[in-house]
Formats: structure tokens, sequence, C-alpha cells
């Protein structure tokens, strides 16, 4: 067999492990949020009317308790008299958005959720490494047959791409599984995998003289880093923006909607307070995932920022001018706009928090845009996909 | 105002140092960092007849500085940039928006008056990044000369109350109240393990009166400085770009192999200066092609390699060989010699009806496709007599395979079997109208093409070395052999050198202001009642989010505390406990004697300790204004 068919292979095989990790995140994720919803259905037994509004209240009565007990747990004995103390200040801080507060993203066993399944954890984490390593080595492997770094097509961008937005996520994962992340990125994952395999796949061959330079390795892999740790900010902000909208019992499902109300009392068991989010209970504060997002997005916002600058030293070695808005230019632009946007909207009075979330959701999606679009749809001086 | 911020910034530092700057002025207020009161309201609608025309700028500039304005603007400018990769542009293809605007002829005149099709240098584009760069400006400038005042500042005095902060702590000691703090301050002042004379943290110890001693501390002024770099780096970017533009030419010769061009106007085939550039600065060099080398991959064809020799007489000077790649320009007379393109020029010689040679000499042909099937044009208007002009118009195939259906086609990029294929036209090639022609293209106004009898036009097919008379009596064309040429590229632009030093300047700065932790932290000793163990409590406080900041406050506490924290919360300020401050570790050693303090900082503070605490700080602050 070819060395460039093992790479391949192997990367299937990644995608395989990196399936069954999915599927054990998800077992988690699933009793989370069986525990979550089991309990307050028991706290829901004791009403005589389980009304709609009755039904959020109580959930949220249920996410005060569970906070309270959370607190306890994580002071630990030493300071177990201060227990209802510290929960009042943690409520204080939650309740004013803009306050700092210290995050506790790194966090102990101690906060691991309720109701987790130990084994489904330990499942997911040791595949998780087992494809981060296959995936690792078929990329090696890639390189090798090539005879060059293995970032100059779509296929190759996107193996790397999954390789360090698994790889952020293990780094995450390190000590506290958060299995909604879990889920969110390894659904990702295996997904660009397949597609890539399926769709993006090119012979490894070498390349055309304008990507023969070590550029190829700095500006491709740092934008290739970037993109994967944005991958995980961007996840990070979804549970934000899940979580806060649970903590602060906000759903558009509850208020009827003018003229399909119909639709929205089918979904009523979806709202976001209700029992089937009990999981989101278990995930870190809103407060503390928006820390989380912050400082992927800004690691990231770095990295972005080099791959502009690394592009343009490039450009104006391969092409003869350092910029030229060029369709990849441009999306590259505008998502660095947007991120830095984000970050101003972060020191800005009255747009953290939510709001703070939704500048990522565009900013991912002008990066998620810039990929695909620009690289299949759009002609450009980026048209090296190779398809 | 105790330190110049935008209008709506969010920060805690501002908040609390307007706090505590209002404590050093009047009595203290209760809670040091209460909630911040509300920012310097722009004036009311209302109020605004009473502030005149001076009172209306100085509204709309706070207005332009402000931090929602910023944001605005740039998530404008994201909005702005895109139409630039979805329409055709002028700036980059001028062929694609006529494509375009003939395509659409209702759509297409209004999204031209709107200039979608030269978005980047539109008044909109402009007006949005001008604005942007003013608003910048006005809101770093008076930043960078407060920070530039601070950088000798000292850290805020010491909250009266400690619980309301981020991060918490606190414990008892055996010590007493004086010992503890010239601990703590010794502690924060140890600077890095790995940079030992560089000082973390500034650090002031107080007598706050009545035994109790307190030490406030903080760090962190590269966070800012970074901030401000990274923003005046943007400005300088800005500046740098638009003088290139300036001051820039750019011009493009095609070569032919075993020819030259002399470093001069006239000898490009197009030339593009800025607004400034001054022709007569050109450097008078000379650089002619010597070969050129291609490779490409046996079985996709596709490119692999190209090299252009090429030799250099720079004036005064002797000639040197140079090579040119892709990825590799040439430095020439200050400008970059890119190799942009490619391709076979045949030697062609045609002799006219007379039998006199009317042209001799090497077309460059464009390739067209991967295998480099080349279309040229050939101009005779140097015939004898009256005899029509003569044009040839054709393809040149490098290595050319017969098609069953009688045609030609490449196979190869490579020149293994050329075959020139040529239509041939006569009368007038319109060389003297006055109107700039397109060499690769024959304008065929005047022509008329030559048919044989049964009235196909004729193809005439030649390799090299065949000589092949041409139709209706005009002569004979050879083709005897190839040369290649190289499409080269000139650049000059003097501020490439501006604009990457700031490019690294913003980086760097951007990475100091976002890494970069910026913290206080407060600690303070009150002697316990009737004679008990000395009550510590601490606090931090960070900019942004910070994970770092409980650790090292633990990490103080440890450090000066020893034996780890008394059972039980201290009775004058109950730590809050929440879930994100635990305690410091317990520790099995003995408490530590305090520390010796040997460093001239530590004798300062002690000095600076020896004021009253009641007599107001004269000490103008960072940015204090009176
Ligand atoms: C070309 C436009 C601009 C760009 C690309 C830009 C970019 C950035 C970036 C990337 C940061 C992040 C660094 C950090 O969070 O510390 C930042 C921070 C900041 N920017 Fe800008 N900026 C621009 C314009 C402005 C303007 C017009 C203002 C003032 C109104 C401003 C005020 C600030 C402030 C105060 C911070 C620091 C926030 C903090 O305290 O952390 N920026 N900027």
């Amino acid at each position: 067999m070819s060395t460039g068919n093992l790479s391949t292979l192997l990367v299937w095989a990644a995608a395989t492990a990196f399936t069954i990790a999915l599927v054990a995140y998800a077992v988690d994720l699933a009793r989370i949020a069986d525990r979550a919803g089991r309990r307050s259905a028991v706290a829901a037994a004791g009403r005589a009317q389980v009304a709609d509004d009755a039904a959020v209240a109580d959930d949220r009565a249920d996410v005060e308790a569970q906070d309270r007990v959370a607190v306890g747990a994580g002071v630990g004995a030493s300071a177990a008299g201060a227990a209802s103390g510290g929960a009042r200040v943690a409520a204080d801080v939650g309740a004013r958005p803009g306050s700092p507060t210290t995050s506790a993203i790194a966090g102990s066993s101690a906060q691991a959720a309720a109701g987790r399944s130990a084994k489904a954890e330990g499942i997911a984490r040791s595949t998780t490494y087992l494809g981060i390593a296959l995936l690792l080595a078929g990329i090696v492997l890639r390189g090798v047959a090539a005879g060059r770094w293995p970032t100059a097509n779509m296929y190759e961008f996107t193996l790397v791409g999954v390789f360090v937005a698994t790889t952020a996520l293990a780094i995450v994962q390190r000590r506290r599984v958060i299995a909604f992340l879990g889920v969110v990125v390894m659904a990702f994952a295996v997904l660009a995998l397949v597609l890539a395999l399926n769709k993006l796949y090119v012979q490894a061959e070498a390349t055309q003289p304008a990507l023969k330079s070590y550029w190829l390795v700095i500006h491709v892999g740092v934008a290739i880093t970037a993109t994967g740790i944005f991958t995980v900010g961007f996840a990070a902000a979804v549970l934000q923006v899940m979580r806060d909208a649970r903590e602060t019992g906000r759903s558009h499902l509850v208020t009827p909607w003018r003229s399909v109300d119909g639709l929205r009392r089918a979904l009523t068991g979806w709202r976001i307070t209700g029992r089937r989010f009990g999981w989101l209970d278990q995930v870190p504060t809103a407060r503390d995932l928006e820390a989380l997002s912050f400082r992927l997005n800004a690691v990231g916002f770095v990295l972005w920022t080099f791959t502009l600058i690394a592009g343009s030293i490039w450009a104006e070695h391969a092409w003869g001018r350092y910029w030229g808005w060029d369709p990849k230019e441009i999306g590259t632009f505008v998502a660095w706009v947007v991120y830095a946007a984000y970050l101003h909207a972060r020191t800005t009075r009255g747009w953290t928090g939510r709001k703070a979330a939704y500048f990522v959701y565009v900013g991912y999606a002008v990066v998620l845009m810039n990929f695909t679009v620009i690289n299949l749809v759009v002609t450009g001086k980026h048209s090296y996909s190779g398809i | 105002m105790a330190r110049y911020r935008p209008e709506g910034l969010q920060d805690a530092f501002a908040e609390t140092d307007r706090t505590s700057a209002a404590q050093t002025e009047t009595v203290p207020p209760a809670d040091a960092t209460a909630a911040p009161s509300e920012p310097l309201a722009p004036s009311a609608p209302v109020a605004v007849p009473a502030i005149g025309f001076v009172g209306w700028l100085r509204w709309a500039w706070r207005q332009l500085t402000s931090m929602r304005v910023a944001l605005l603007l740039l998530m404008l400018l994201a909005v702005a940039a895109v139409p630039g990769a979805v329409l055709p542009q002028r700036a980059q293809d001028p062929a694609k928006v006529a494509t375009y605007l003939s395509n659409h002829p209702t759509s297409g005149p209004w999204l031209d008056r709107l200039q979608m099709f030269n978005v980047y240098s539109s008044f909109w584009f402009s007006a949005i990044y001008l604005l942007l760069f003013v608003s910048l400006v006005g809101c770093i400038l008076p930043r960078t000369k407060v920070h530039l005042g601070g950088v000798r500042g000292r850290p805020p005095r010491t909250p009266r109350r400690l619980d309301r902060f981020p991060a918490q702590g606190g414990g008892t000691s055996t010590e007493p109240p004086e010992q503890v703090a010239t601990a703590a301050a010794a502690h924060l002042r140890r600077g890095w393990a790995w940079l030992p004379f560089v000082r973390t943290y500034r650090v002031d110890v107080h007598d706050e009166g009545a035994g109790t001693w307190s030490v406030s501390a903080e760090r962190g002024y590269l966070r800012e400085t970074g901030n401000l770099l990274f923003h005046l780096a943007l400005v300088g970017l800005l500046v740098s770009i638009a003088s290139g533009q300036m001051l820039h030419y750019r011009g493009q010769a095609i070569v032919v192999q075993g020819h030259g061009f002399a470093n001069a106007v006239t000898e490009y085939d197009t030339f593009e200066q800025g607004t400034l550039f001054r022709a007569s600065t050109l450097v008078p060099f000379t650089l002619s092609l010597d070969g050129l080398d291609s490779r490409f991959d046996s079985t996709t064809l596709e490119a692999r390699d190209f090299t252009a020799h090429v030799t250099l007489t720079n004036p005064g000077a002797r000639p040197e060989q140079k090579t040119i790649k892709v990825n590799h320009p040439l430095d020439a007379g200050g400008a970059h010699v890119y190799l942009q393109g490619n391709g076979y020029a045949p030697q062609i010689d045609v002799t006219d009806a007379s039998g006199k040679l009317a042209f001799s000499g090497s077309v460059p042909f464009l390739p067209q496709d991967n295998v480099y099937t080349s279309k040229g044009v050939v101009k005779v208007p140097d015939v004898s007599g009256t005899q029509d002009q003569v044009g040839l118009v054709g393809f040149l195939l490098p290595t050319a395979q017969k098609l069953p259906i009688g045609a030609y086609r490449s196979i190869d990029p490579q020149p293994k079997d050329p075959l020139l294929v040529l239509s041939v036209w006569h009368g007038n090639l319109g060389l003297d109208t006055g109107v700039p022609q397109n060499v690769y293209e024959l304008d065929e106004a005047r022509m008329k093409q030559s048919v044989d009898a049964s009235g196909q036009p004729v193809t005439l097919y030649l390799k090299p070395g065949q000589t092949v008379q041409l139709p209706d009596g005009l002569g004979a064309v050879t083709f005897h052999g190839l040369d290649r040429y190289a499409a080269l590229d000139l650049r000059h632009d003097p501020t490439l050198g501006w604009v990457l030093v700031f490019a690294i300047c913003a980086l760097a700065g951007l990475a100091a202001s976002l890494f970069a932790p910026r913290r206080r932290l407060f600690v303070r000793a009150v002697p316990g009642a009737d004679g008990g163990p000395t009550v510590v409590t601490a606090a931090g406080l960070a900019r942004g989010d910070d994970v770092g900041l409980q650790g090292e406050l633990d990490r103080t506490l440890e450090a000066v505390l020893g034996q780890g924290p008394a059972a039980g919360p201290p009775p004058a300020a109950p730590p809050a406990a929440g879930r994100q401050t635990p305690q410091p570790a317990a520790r099995p050693a003995p408490a530590r004697a305090p520390r010796p303090v040997a460093r001239p900082g530590a004798r300062t503070a002690a000095r600076r300790d020896g004021r009253p605490d009641a007599a107001p700080d004269a000490r103008p602050r960072p940015g204090e204004r009176t």
C-alpha cells in the first residue's frame, strides 16, 4: 500500500474514533439530561397543576438549588459555613453581567455534572486521544507522500483544522468534561473529516510553484490553527447563550407567537428553560463560558492577525503586492474586523454577555465562508483546492 | 477624572480608579467599589440649545470617539467590505466588470453609480475607515498621554472594603500587622523567577493608623502599553499604505530570451505610478533574459517550477547573473522584479510578394491553458510597394497531436513537437490610426481573411524550419524555431519596510494587550481583638477575564501567612468564599518569621509609611487633573 493510501486509511480510522467519542459524549450528555429531567419531574410532582409557566419557574428553582449544592461542594469543608454567603456572592456576580469575576473553568472534579457517566466520559476521552493520534499520523504520512508540508489544498487544510480543533477540545476537557462541548466539536470533526474524504480529496502530490514556500507552513499552518481554535470558541459561545437563556429564564417558546402559535406550542417541550435542557444546569455558568470563549477567541484572533500579516508578506513575494483585495483577502479581512469588533464589544458597556456572543457567531460564520464559499465558488488567487 | 477613557468603555480598573481617587479627595464612601456611577452622560438633547455650536462640536467629538461608535464603525467596515468579494472589481478585473455590466443592463449602471465596482476606493468605504481612524486617534491620543504620565504612577490606596472584589482571601497570623504587611510587600516585589531584576508589581505599604497596615500592589502597565501600541501601529499602517500608493510604480514587460530591456518608462508594456512618483528617479539598470527553465508534473502536467536566468547590469557595475522564480523576486534598482508569467515566442520571418524580408523576429504567444496552447498575432506592416499589409493570427501548439477529425491539439506544455497553426489576413492593419492597439489582437475592421477556392479560410501549418507560401500571393512565412519569454513585473514601493514594521508592532502590541495580565492586589492586616492573632484580608482585581488572579492572591497569602488560614472566617470581613475562592491550602510548615527586608524598594516604602495616613494624599495620581 502506498504511503498516500495509508494516510487516507488512517484518516478514516480517526473519523471512526471520533464517531465513537461523539456517541460517548452524547451518552454522557443524555445521562446528565436524564438525571436533570428526573429531578425536576420529582420536584414538579408536588404541584397540583403543571401549567407551562409554573414548569418554567419550577425549573429555575431547580437551577438555583443546584447552584447552591455545587458551590458548597466546590468550597469544601473549610468554608462550609460560608457556603450560603458564597452562593449569594455568586448570584450577585451573576446578576451584574459586567462585573468581573474569576472564572473557574479549569475547575475541579468536584464540579463535575451530576448524573454524568464516568464510563462514557472515559471512553470519550480515550477515543478522542486515539483519534487525534491517528489523525496526526495520517497528516504526517500525507506530507511524506506529497513530499512537502501537508497544508496545500482544502483536503489537507480540513485534516489539520480538525486536528487543531480536537486537540483544543482535549486541552479544554483535560480536567473537566463538558459533554455538550464534546458533542459539538466531535460532530463538527466527524462531519468535516467525512466531507473532506468524500468531497475534497485530491491525490497527494507536489504543488504549483506559487505554493512552494516556507510560508505555506507558517501562513497556512497558523490560519488552520486559528480556525480550529475559533471553532471551540464558537462552541463555547453557543453553550454560553443557551446557558444564559436558561439562567435568566428567557425562552421565546413561552410568549405567544403572533401567527404561528400552533408551531410554538408543538415546540414547547424544547424550550430552553424546560426539562429537556436540564443538562444545561451542569455546564459552567454563562459567565464562565463567556470567559472561556473569550480566551479562545483572543488566542484565535492573535493567530488570525498573524495569518493576515504572514499572508501579506507571502503575497508580496509571490504575487508582487501585499494586498490586492482578492476574495480570500477580503474574507480574511472581514473576519478580522468582526473579531476586533467582538473584542471591543466585550469592553463596551451594554454589549457584553449574550450580545458579545453574537459577534462570535458572525465572526465564525465569516471564517467558515472564507474557507468554503470563497475557495469553491468565487475564483481568485486562492483557488488552490484542486477541485 | 482619574484616567481618560472613551465614552462607554467598561473597565473595572477605570471605575475603581475613579472611586479611589474620590476617596483620597473626600470622605471615603462606605463602599469603595460600589456599582460604577453612570458615565459622564452626553448632554441630553433637551440641553442642546444651551450648549451652542462649540458644545455641539464637543458633543459630536465625544460621540465619535466613544466605544459604541467605534464598535458601530467596525461592524460597518466589515459589512462594507463584503460587496467587493461578491461583485467583480475594476481594480482587479476590468474585463469582468464590463461583462457584468453588459449582462445586467438595468441594475449594472445603478451599482456602478454606487461605486459597487470600485468598493475599496469608493467614497462610502473611505468615509467609514477614515471616520474609524479619526475616532481611533481621538480615543487613543489622550489615553497615550495619560498612560505616559502614569508610567511612574503608584498603585491606588487600599480600599476600605475588600469584600466586593472578584478574588478574595484571608486568614490570621501571629505576626504583628506591620510585619505581615512588609512580608506581603516583599513577596509581591520579588519579580519574576526567570527575570529576577524586573519587578512584577509596584507595591505601596500604608500605615492606616490604629495599628492597621495594608499593602496595595499593581502590575500590568504592559497591557495598556500594548493596547496603545497596537492602535497607534494601525494608524502608522494606514499612513504607510497611503504613502505607498503615492510613491510606488509598477511596470510590466515581456522579455524574449536573448533580449533585454532598460528600466525606463518607455520600455514597459504597461506602466502605472503614484501621484508623487517621479519617472526621473528610475534607476537605469538593464536586464536581459538568458534562458527560462520550466518543469511540469509528468502525469498531471501541472506546473512545478519556473526559473528565469537573467543578466542584471546596474549603472556603472559589471553584469551579474541572477535567477528569478515565483516566490523569489529579484531586487534591482530599488524595485522587486517578479516572474509573473512565461511562454513561447516563435521566431518568424515573413517575406513579401517581392521577396523582400518584411518581418523577422520572435513573437510572444500568450498561453491559454495548462498545455500552453498559445495565441498570438504577427503584424507585418512594412511590405513593399502597394501590397496589402499582412496579419497572421493563430495558435502555437508546443506538442501537437492530430485528432481524428483533422484538427490538432497540444498534449504537453514542453516543446516536444511544436506546430504553428495560422490563418492569414490582409488589408490595413490600422497601425497609423493613432489609436493604441493591443499587440496580441488583430484589428480586423479593415482586413480581409484569405480563403481558398471553396471559400474556406486558409489555414497554414508550420513545423520548425518550414517555409510556407502565403495565399493570394502575399509572400511567404518561415517558422525557424521557438524562443522562451518571461513576463516580468517590476514594482517599487519605498514604504514596504514601514508597513512591515507597523504590522509587527501591531501584532506585538495586540499580544501584550490581550495576554499580559493587569492586576491589583490588596492585603490588609488588622490587629486582633484582645491581643488575638492578626486578621489578614486580601482582595484582587483584574482587567478582563483573568484565570490566574485568585491563584496569585492565594500564593501571596500563603507566603505571608505560611501556616495557612486559621479556622473560621476573620471577624472583621468574612471572606466571601464563593466557589471561585478556595482558601489557601493549609501548609504543615511552621509560622514563618517575617522575612528580613533587604531591598531598597522596601526601604522607600517604609519611609513612605511614616507619613500620617490622615494627611490628604498630595501625590498627583496618574492622569488626575486639578
Ligand atoms: C481600526 C480600528 C480598530 C481596530 C482594528 C481595533 C482593534 C482592537 C483590538 C484587536 C483590541 C483588543 C485588544 C484588547 O482587547 O485589549 C482593541 C482594544 C481596544 N480598543 Fe480598539 N480598534 C480599533 C479602533 C478603536 C477605536 C476607534 C477606539 C476608541 C473609541 C478603540 C478603543 C479600544 C480600547 C479602549 C481597547 C481596550 C479595551 C480594553 O480595555 O481591554 N479602538 N482594539
